[in-house]
């Protein structure tokens, strides 16, 4: 419960962020920390040194809409999401998704960048970025959110690399994010999300029932051709790969997985 | 007798401006200049033989300013750990326990190394650095394998696991019963491990003064007498040299009864580098070193007629010990005493329990200890028996409760239930949930595929710890009695000194009231005084098993008297009145017939310090006494759950939850009305939330933090709809009785009875705890598959 002792730095730029990272063997970027730094409590995560983003409010708190386009800069906390009159307007599934997030201390703090670079499974905002075809900023570079999530904990941004912005292409029909778990400010145990466009087709994900993300892309074949939210549902499980723990056996957030998809879909008809 | 004014008053409690603003004072709070803090080096093996252990590394370290193991302590640590007779008096083994492992680690976070450094993260940083060799050995875990003759066993010069097998009644009481029942039932019901998770984590500052030779000990407690003999034993030195002191305590619930490892090691390294040491427990330490709560096995089957009338019961216990027989572990074996709760047994009780060596952290008593097993295990066997000769289960209740006119009552181990009156408390608790409505609309739901259930438990307890002659023998040799010292200033102010000590309760608010009231004093002018044993009375038993009013308030109730007895011979003589013609009144004495001239207490405490006192009486008004109850006190009640199962899910929702209880005379109802909502909350979070979980191939601890060991939350918990029925305790002149673990008494089982009678159409019949979706949504789909 004691953290290993480490560097702190404090960037007021992105720039300086991004040099600061470079210079260090073993940097981490500090946003709201409410994952680094209980994984560093535990001595589970030991890095070097901590960049601090958090002067970077102003430049990387953003919120807004170019067109069709919902833009948001990656230090934009979860109570901002939740709170934004432009996000419940454009993207209403991600303000609820946030306002789901953990506890009010929590979404006081942590930022919808530091979940996505994070890239834990049970991060709700990396469902959505798959099933939008979200598009991840970096200082270097955009990056597709299908290219984003490589695997547990892991994604393509390297040592010198921040997460500056998520694009998102405005979507207001119909959606639901249902997120099973056993206490309210729990991590999903699974946690399905379903947003129907404007043409009428759907988009869904799941949320921790594999290493990343997944995009459960059968269940929008079959809805497309025409299958009932019931039928559609049964294909949930496919590209899921859950891993048994306390909160249920990997069978069991399988069939999770599918009730909750029905579920979303019935509910974003 | 005066006309009370503070007993019963639904006042705030006192304790709250400081507590709620972050100013209450805990042991994190303390911080004496020039302390070190000390680090653990735990055993991450649950049983493993210490081979060697390497502190070079960490001796270099910067501001480490000692690593100690065990052979450094031999010369302060001269005892060992004690270990209460409670109600098995002959144990079979009990081994020896040492604060600190020297050549075998029996569970997994037992203390192996004491780091001493500047501060807290450089002792954690040189306890990490501490190598330590060990050569892992098999590991028992499982209850039933460790009682087989080949089993490994949990130290290794042991001969048997078994720590007691005691036999209260035997199957011979009750064959005839068994024999000639229409129908048995029977279930295994279990009990999984709890941590009980306070709060405030524990945590030990001592400071060892050269100067008098007083070692003085700061700690989270709920006995602080206690620790000071246990501890004064350990480091050989007389009580009067130790003084214990806790202040705000952040919860116990049984957790903070008994002396630990880390409350010796701390006195002892104090000792030894005469410099002040701290140690605040982390909270994934917590989980893994604080002894854990039930950690229990029954085996229970009951033999009845078809009509419902109850004949006998058989219980088994098997409770897990850990790898150390805990302080007051065995106390849980009043299960079996109590198995048969609330009803008649003219065919007996037949009840075993044996207690297992295990190498996991030692079990101790937990909010309830023994009562919510003993109440788990009735209810829901009542409920499976009256499903299966198809009764309703409150009806199955009603023909089988002992009656009001029957108390005293003995049951069928001689234990005497002093008040009650059960079925008054059901009918309120069956009307507030509008039962005869519910199996209606639980009928439609079930015909619309939805599975609604209610669950009742109707509960009593043991509690008020306790009389003399019933509790000598159970701690080896101390009575249970209670204490109190009143004492009135000259200016009319009171400070009432208490051996019990609050870890929540609003002791300082409760006893204020019973000593306004008796005293004749404002409110506002008493201050109660606990937690330190340098103050006040001689000795004190601590605050558990809901004790502290029946005995603890009497003590006060009693010493005020005293007080008060002395007040009225020096108002007469004030008065120039005979004593008999003096009455007492609303605080003010008075001759009979003349209320206009009377002196007030107050007025009578200045003249006790005065120069004109009736002849024999002492200067001062104050007194000390001890209160020995008569008998336990014996609460009840019953409460009731709605829920509604998702059967695709497992989960379930709380739709609502009843409780009405009797906890006697009230003195507060507000503060009864905070215990039922904490301990009903602590009982729900057993059905549904918690349990202590190890990897079963490793051993490791799979629940270390928070995140995954599972304490709800308020937006878990239903807010409870309390109602409350008053059948006075004739075994203390204020007639109360406890009410600090009524609500987990009772709230498991009613909950896991609310379950299975939502799943009966899929002929579910029981259900282990805790009932997590996961479990419930397998159970269902076999019962699904069955009935397919």
């Amino acid at each position: 419960m004691i953290p290993a002792a480490f560097a702190y730095q404090r960037a007021t730029s992105v720039d300086e962020a991004v040099r600061l990272l470079g210079q260090s063997e073993d940097a981490k970027v500090l946003a709201g920390g409410h994952s680094l730094v209980p994984l560093m409590r535990l001595r589970l995560a030991q890095p070097a040194t901590l960049v601090d983003i958090n002067a970077l409010d102003r430049e990387l708190g953003y919120i807004r809409r170019d067109n069709g386009t919902l833009r948001i800069g990656a230090l934009a906390r979860h109570y901002q999401l939740e709170e934004s009159a432009e996000i419940k307007r454009s993207l209403p599934l991600l303000a609820e998704m946030a306002a789901e997030v953990g506890d009010a201390q929590v979404r006081s703090m942590g930022t919808i960048g530091g979940v996505l670079a994070h890239a834990d499974p049970a991060g709700d905002y990396g469902t959505l970025a798959l099933m939008l075809d979200a598009t991840i900023t970096t200082n270097k570079r955009s990056i597709a959110a299908r290219d984003f999530f490589l695997g547990l904990f892991s994604t393509p941004l390297a040592a010198d690399e921040m997460l500056t912005e998520i694009a998102f292409a405005v979507a207001a029909g119909p959606h639901a994010y249902l997120k099973f778990r056993r206490r309210m400010s729990d991590w999903a145990i699974v946690g399905v999300g379903a947003q129907k466009l404007d043409d009428g087709s759907y988009r869904v994900g799941i949320t921790n029932a594999a290493t990343t993300p997944i995009r459960a892309d059968g269940v929008e074949q079959a809805l497309q051709s025409g299958a009932s939210p019931a039928e559609a549902a049964k294909r949930a499980g496919q590209r899921l790969d859950p891993t048994s723990d306390l909160r249920g056996s990997a069978e069991y957030k399988t069939h999770l997985a599918g009730v909750l998809t029905q579920r979303a879909l019935e509910a974003a008809l | 007798m005066a006309v009370s004014q503070m007993i019963g008053a639904r006042i705030q409690r006192r304790e709250d401006p400081r507590l709620i603003t972050g100013g209450g004072r805990y042991i994190e709070d303390l911080k004496p200049v020039g302390a070190l803090t000390m680090a653990l080096v735990r055993s991450p093996h649950p049983h493993a033989r210490i081979r060697r252990i390497n502190a070079d590394a960490a001796r270099a370290l910067p501001g480490v300013v000692a690593v100690l193991v065990a052979s450094d302590f031999k010369e302060v640590l001269k005892g060992s750990h004690p270990v209460a007779p409670a109600f098995v008096a002959e144990k079979l083994t009990v081994p020896d326990r040492y604060p600190i492992a020297a050549d075998e680690v029996v569970f997994q976070g037992e203390p192996v190394v004491v780091v001493l450094a500047e501060n807290r993260k450089l002792a954690v940083d040189a306890a990490e650095a501490v190598e330590v060799d060990y050569e892992p050995l098999p590991a028992v875990t499982d209850l039933f394998k460790a009682l087989e003759p080949n089993s490994p066993k949990a130290h290794v010069n042991l001969v048997d696991n078994r720590a007691w097998d005691l036999t209260y009644a035997g199957e011979d009481t009750v064959s005839e019963a068994f024999a000639r029942a229409e129908v048995v039932v029977k279930e295994r019901v279990v009990q999984q491990r709890l941590a009980p998770t306070a709060m405030e984590p524990r945590g030990v500052v001592a400071e060892y003064s050269e100067y008098d030779g007083q070692l003085t000990l700061w700690l989270g407690t709920q006995n602080p007498h206690f620790i000071r003999l246990f501890v004064a034993g350990m480091l050989g030195m007389a009580e009067t040299k130790v003084r214990v002191i806790s202040e705000d305590v952040g919860g116990g619930f049984g957790s903070k009864i008994s002396p630990y490892p880390e409350d010796y090691l701390v006195a002892a390294a104090a000792r030894l580098l005469k410099r002040p040491v701290r140690w605040i427990e982390t909270r994934s330490e917590s989980i893994q070193a604080t002894t854990h709560g039930r950690g229990q096995l029954f085996d229970v089957e009951i033999a009845a007629m078809r009509d419902g009338s109850l004949l006998a019961l058989k219980v088994t216990q098997y409770l897990d010990t850990g790898a150390y027989v805990g302080t007051f572990g065995a106390f849980q074996a009043c299960a079996c005493l109590l198995a048969g709760g609330a009803y008649k047994w003219p065919g007996g009780v037949a009840a075993r329990t044996v207690g297992v060596l295990t190498n996991r952290v030692p079990t101790d008593p937990y909010r309830g200890a023994g009562r919510p097993e003993a109440t788990h295990n009735i209810e829901r066997i009542l409920d499976k028996l009256a499903h299966e000769i198809g009764m309703d289960p409150v009806a199955i209740r009603q023909k089988n409760f002992i009656q009001p006119d029957e108390f005293p009552f003995t049951n069928n181990f001689g234990l005497i239930y002093d008040s009650g009156n059960y079925q008054g408390a059901m009918d309120q608790a069956v009307q507030l949930v509008e039962y005869d409505a519910f199996r209606k609309r639980q009928a439609q739901a079930r015909a619309e595929g939805r599975y609604l259930g209610i669950g009742i438990s109707s509960w009593i307890e043991i509690c008020g710890f306790g009389p003399s002659a019933a509790t000598v023998g159970a701690t080896g040799g101390l009575a249970l009695i209670e204490s109190a010292q009143v004492r009135i200033h000259p200016t009319g102010s009171a400070q009432v000194f208490v051996g019990t000590h609050a870890q929540g309760q609003g002791h300082e608010t409760t006893f204020a009231q019973i000593a306004a009231d008796t005293l004749g004093l404002p409110y506002e002018s008493i201050e109660i005084r606990h937690g330190d044993t340098a103050e006040g009375a001689a000795f004190g038993y601590g605050t558990y098993g809901s004790r502290s009013l029946a005995v603890g308030g009497m003590a006060v109730r009693k010493t005020a008297k005293q007080v008060v007895a002395k007040a009225h011979k020096i108002a007469a003589h004030l008065l120039e009145a005979a004593p008999d013609d003096v009455v007492f009144d609303q605080g003010r004495f008075h001759v009979k017939g003349n209320p206009g001239t009377a002196k007030t207490m107050a007025e009578v405490a200045f003249a006790s310090f005065g120069a004109s006192l009736p002849e024999g009486v002492d200067h001062g008004l104050e007194a000390t006494s001890y209160f020995d109850p008569p008998n336990f006190v014996w609460p009840f009640g019953t409460h009731i759950c709605i829920v509604e199962v998702d059967p695709n899910t497992g989960s379930v929702n709380l739709e609502k939850y009843v409780a009405v209880d009797d906890c006697g005379e009230i003195i507060n109802p507000l503060i009864v009305e905070g215990q039922l909502h904490g301990g009903i909350a602590q009982g729900i979070a057993q059905a549904l939330f918690e349990e202590v979980s190890y990897d079963e191939e490793t051993g490791q601890l799979l629940t270390g933090t928070l995140q995954d060991y599972l304490v709800p939350t308020a937006n878990e918990i239903p807010t409870p709809v309390l109602g409350r029925t008053i059948t006075p305790s004739p075994s203390n002149e204020l007639g109360v009785k406890g009410i600090g673990e009524a609500g987990t008494i009772a709230s498991s089982v009613a909950v896991i009875n609310a379950i299975v009678d939502a799943l009966q159409p899929l002929g579910i019949t029981h259900i282990d705890m805790p009932a997590s979706p996961d479990r419930l949504w397998q159970q269902i789909r076999a019962a699904q598959g069955a009935q397919a």
